[in-house]
């Protein structure tokens, strides 16, 4: 495919996201996770939280719609029925509970094109109500060539 | 906890039943079809319904938390996705420490389905104290 590399650097409108009690326990139980601080609210404020906390793979469902910005937008054309996740970094910072406000802004940090495949990588920032960055993401994908 | 350069992390094992892509998929907001339509998937050429990366990214985060003590632990994590996942097929996820400096543990961790990783050579840094 033909990339469109003018497109790097481009941001888009930053999400805000507030974390529900409910989500974070139905996301905690979707992927096997049975620690008490991200399914009980005693246990979480017996340990210091202010609710339950948040698996730190959380993150894909705060940053999701930041990213989603850039995923669905015709100037970088990812066409989906060859879209692959290719990878996936997150660098966590304070802990996100359940109450928390993530705001998300979204920078599409580099387009290449190898062997005809095309490669994009969004870089996330989600900041918390105090201003705190609780999670960089980095979000490959490659495009595979028709 | 103490960690040292060479140790093992405990092995996860998980089998992610029939309907896991499913509560993954409403969990998480990803609703590609290829991970819940058998239909869908096998049109586009794939065996059946494949497990969302991501589920799978989250059972090599887990195998960390678990050993580092709780989610305040994982400071970062890194994965290349190399081959799908299938849901009813058991997931085994491995790790060792590669170094350990100023209380942050280097590990490199893989997560394995029928003899094929899935995942490899995941870096994650995980908070283990001095």
């Amino acid at each position: 495919m033909a990339v469109n590399t003018d497109v790097i650097g481009k941001t888009y409108p930053a999400t805000t996201y507030a974390v529900g009690r409910e989500k974070v326990r139905e996301f905690a139980y979707a992927v096997g996770e049975t620690n008490p601080l991200y399914l009980d609210v005693e246990a979480a404020r017996a340990a210091g939280h202010a609710d339950v906390v948040a698996p730190p793979m959380f993150a894909v469902v705060y940053g999701a719609p930041a990213v989603a910005q850039g995923m669905f937008d015709p100037d970088v054309g990812i066409d989906f029925a060859r879209l692959v996740h290719a990878g996936q970094e997150f660098e966590w910072g304070p802990l996100v509970v359940a109450g928390d406000e993530i705001t998300t802004t979204v920078e599409l940090a580099d387009v290449t094109e190898r062997a005809g495949n095309g490669f994009f990588v969004f870089q996330s920032t989600a900041v918390n109500q105090r201003g705190e960055t609780v999670c960089v993401g980095r979000w490959s994908n490659i495009v595979r060539a028709a | 906890m103490a960690l040292a350069p060479g140790d093992e992390l405990e092995p996860l094992r998980v089998t992610p039943d029939r309907y896991l892509t499913i509560r993954y998929a409403g969990a998480s907001g990803d609703f590609n079809p290829i991970h819940h339509d058998e239909d869908f998937a096998k049109a586009v050429g794939l065996p059946g319904c494949i497990l969302h990366g991501l589920y799978t990214m989250a059972q090599v985060a887990r195998a960390h938390t678990d050993a580092g003590g709780g989610p305040q632990s994982l400071r970062r994590l890194k994965v290349q996705f190399r081959g799908m996942g299938m849901p009813e097929q058991e997931l085994t996820v491995t790790g060792t420490v590669t170094d350990v400096t100023d209380g942050i543990a280097s590990i490199t961790a893989h997560c394995e389905q029928n003899g094929k990783r899935i995942i490899r050579n995941a870096e994650a840094e995980l908070l283990v104290g001095e």
